[in-house]
């Protein structure tokens, strides 16, 4: 009977073209808006490395104003980045197993090759912990090793299209880029990465791309790199040179650590808490001790990464497409009073109310995976539209197969819904009133 | 086989109270072909759908092959019609995208018949009405009679012990009129009962009982005796 209805629904929907047309047009570009909103809200809410996710800390220490706290909406959390001289602490402690400081750079990158003109390009000055903590993958090479932290090394891991860029598709490994006024050798090139988030440092924007370029931490006090992220101050100091900012209580760097176990943790916890209380003896950290540490998802809640006003734009998504529904609903309706004879003959020929119902529903799925059709490519066109318009969303995948089948159970669901009350009255006609004027 | 007593009808909305049968009393064996005349208005074919199942009774007790129909649900009722009656209508009543095939197919789908069962019957009943060579032509590509003859057809593949049909040929020319009579005299001397609702007092006198309704109610429960004519007309199949 299925593959009968199936048939049926197939000639109902086929004989008017263009109510169909309309029934469908109204779930797809429901569900199509809907669904852009929904992909842009799941991909800054989904866990941007589930396998390590809960290993991950950013770490942070409140050596804030003691007058008032960093976030004014959030006075419990602590600052989101540390000082300096914090952070190079926080390096001597073996506890996690792995461990990175972090700040944002730009570089000029001067091609050898004079067809190529030079151009500025992010960079992130870090730690060789960094590229395994995050599980960053390689297309040639690898991370530089420890003497190159230790010793500033001039050592650079390139990202896949800087390599293109300056080598072609070649490996690049062993050969060297001028960057400003210095040439580094290329120990590493990476290949395609780009979380959804970039979690390890929201506070320069969460939805920026990935650098393509990165050094070892120590370069920036070798070269006094004063970085180009943000700058956070609260102690009136006199800062006139970069040594000044390496000592001041501005906070400049984001600082992540691997811890494995609940007991890491609770060890590194502890090392945190005593070293803040070694400094409130030199007369620093005058706040309540709040040392934090999160977890990737942790940090993204801190972060607003999924704000309230995008989970607002999510309902009003979900409302246009109940405003879609109810349009199709008053169609559906049409069309089934329009085909009440053929009903009121069906049910005269033996067909039960239960019969009907389910017809009629096969119908209106059937325009619900048509409509789930067009919904996912106008998703599609909707998700490429938020990349062109908020230009630091490049990075949005798009959908997975979860969203996949997502929007196809929305446009179904919706289908079937906005098709329950027209079948239920078509179920209720009495079955003689149309059989005199069929 | 249909046993109705004291059967009412009341329509009623905000304004009005129509009363569509009165007390309505009838009985028709097994086997009989009835005819059931009456002026517009008359309750000929409020009686037809109480008949058939497709209306409930206001009021009165009906028996179906000794079943109470009132004591019936939806579901049950919808079996019955599928099973024990065939209807046959003055506008034909064909699905107009389905071909003669596949409108035949209609209640032996609701039956739940396998697709050879289905099939069997569909040809058998095509072939009795003489209609085999158009099993795919779609009902606008028949003329009246070959439809009406594609709506006994459905009517009759399931094998129903009861048919009723509503002015049968009431949208047809005389000579075709004159082949669905000598059809349906055939299939009821098969053993079908029919009630038969029609205006034209020449296909009642086909009938081996004619009841008049007037006023919803019985005006002549007169018995005609079948007229020896009509055995003499012969069943002729339209090309």
């Amino acid at each position: 009977m299925f593959f009968y209805n199936l048939r049926l629904a197939r000639m109902s929907l086929m004989k008017q073209p263009g109510l169909t047309a309309l029934m469908v047009a109204a779930i797809g570009i429901g569900v199509g808006a809907c669904m852009t909103i929904v992909t842009y809200v799941y991909a800054l809410s989904s866990d941007p490395i589930p396998d390590k996710s809960e290993e991950l800390f950013a770490v942070r220490l409140d050596s804030w104003n003691p007058d008032e706290p960093y976030w004014d909406n959030k006075p419990e959390e602590a600052p989101e980045q540390l000082t300096h001289r914090d952070a190079m602490a926080l390096l001597e402690s073996t506890i996690p197993t792995r461990h990175a400081a972090m700040r944002k750079a730009v570089y000029t990158v001067v091609p050898d090759s004079e067809d190529v003109a030079p151009f500025l390009n992010i960079a992130r000055m870090t730690g060789r912990d960094f590229f395994e903590m995050f599980q960053v993958p390689f297309l040639y090479g690898g991370s530089w090793d420890e003497s190159a932290d230790a010793n500033a090394e001039s050592v650079v891991v390139l990202g896949r299209e800087t390599n293109e860029k300056l080598f072609g598709d070649t490996n690049s490994v062993g050969e060297t880029v001028l960057l400003g006024t210095e040439r580094f050798t290329v120990v590493g090139v990476i290949d395609a990465w780009q979380p959804a988030v970039l979690f390890y440092d929201m506070n320069n924007g969460e939805t920026n791309p990935v650098e393509d370029i990165f050094v070892p931490f120590t370069i920036s006090d070798r070269r006094e790199i004063a970085g180009a992220g943000n700058t956070n101050c609260w102690k009136d100091e006199q800062i006139d040179t970069y040594w000044d900012l390496l000592q001041s209580e501005c906070v400049i760097v984001q600082f992540w650590a691997e811890l494995e176990t609940p007991q890491q943790k609770a060890e590194y916890q502890a090392w945190l808490d005593n070293y803040t209380e070694g400094q409130k003896a030199l007369g620093r950290f005058e706040r309540p001790t709040n040392n934090r540490l999160s977890t990737v998802t942790e940090w993204m809640k801190v972060n607003d990464v999924a704000s309230n006003e995008v989970l607002v734009v999510m309902w009003v998504g979900f409302l246009f497409l109940a405003a879609c529904l109810v349009n199709t609903i008053g169609l559906i309706l049409a069309r089934f009073i329009a085909k009440a004879p053929v009903i009121g003959l069906r049910r005269a020929l033996g067909a039960s109310k239960g019969a009907i119902f389910r017809q009629h529903l096969l119908e209106v799925a059937l325009v619900g995976v048509v409509g789930g059709a067009l919904g996912l490519v106008l998703s599609r066109l909707g998700v490429m539209g938020v990349r062109r318009m908020l230009s630091d969303a490049d990075r949005l995948t798009g959908m997975n197969l979860d969203l996949l089948f997502m929007t196809f159970g929305i446009a179904v669901l919706s289908a079937i819904l906005a098709g329950l009350y027209p079948t239920w009255r078509v179920c209720q006609m009495a079955p003689a009133g149309y059989l005199k004027t069929q | 086989m249909l046993d109705m007593q004291d059967i009412s009808r009341v329509y009623r909305t905000d304004l009005v109270e129509t009363h569509a049968l009165r007390g309505l009393n009838l009985s028709v064996d097994a086997g009989e072909f009835v005819a059931v005349t009456g002026p517009s208005g008359s309750g000929k074919t409020t009686f037809l759908n109480i008949a058939g199942l497709l209306e409930s009774a206001t009021d009165g007790r009906y028996l179906l092959d000794g079943v109470d129909v009132n004591t019936l649900n939806d579901n049950q009722r919808s079996r019955i019609r599928n099973e024990k009656i065939g209807f046959i209508f003055q506008s034909f009543n064909l699905i107009p995208d389905l071909n003669i095939f596949d409108n035949v197919d209609v209640p032996l789908r609701y039956r739940g018949f396998g697709g050879k069962e289905r099939r069997q019957r569909i040809e058998k009943a095509l072939e009795q009405v003489g209609l085999a060579a158009r099993m795919k032509h779609l009902p606008s590509q028949l003329s009246g009679g070959q439809q009406q003859r594609a709506a006994i057809a459905r009517a009759l593949a399931g094998n129903p012990g009861f048919l009723l049909a509503d002015e049968p040929t009431g949208n047809l020319d005389s000579l075709m009129a004159r082949q669905v009579m000598d059809l349906l005299e055939e299939i009821n001397a098969n053993g079908t009962t029919i009630v038969m609702v029609t205006h034209d007092p020449e296909l009642a006198r086909r009938a081996h009982r004619n009841v008049q309704l007037l006023d919803g109610q019985l005006a002549s429960p007169d018995l005609f005796a079948r007229p020896a004519a009509a055995d003499d007309v012969d069943l002729q199949p339209v090309a």
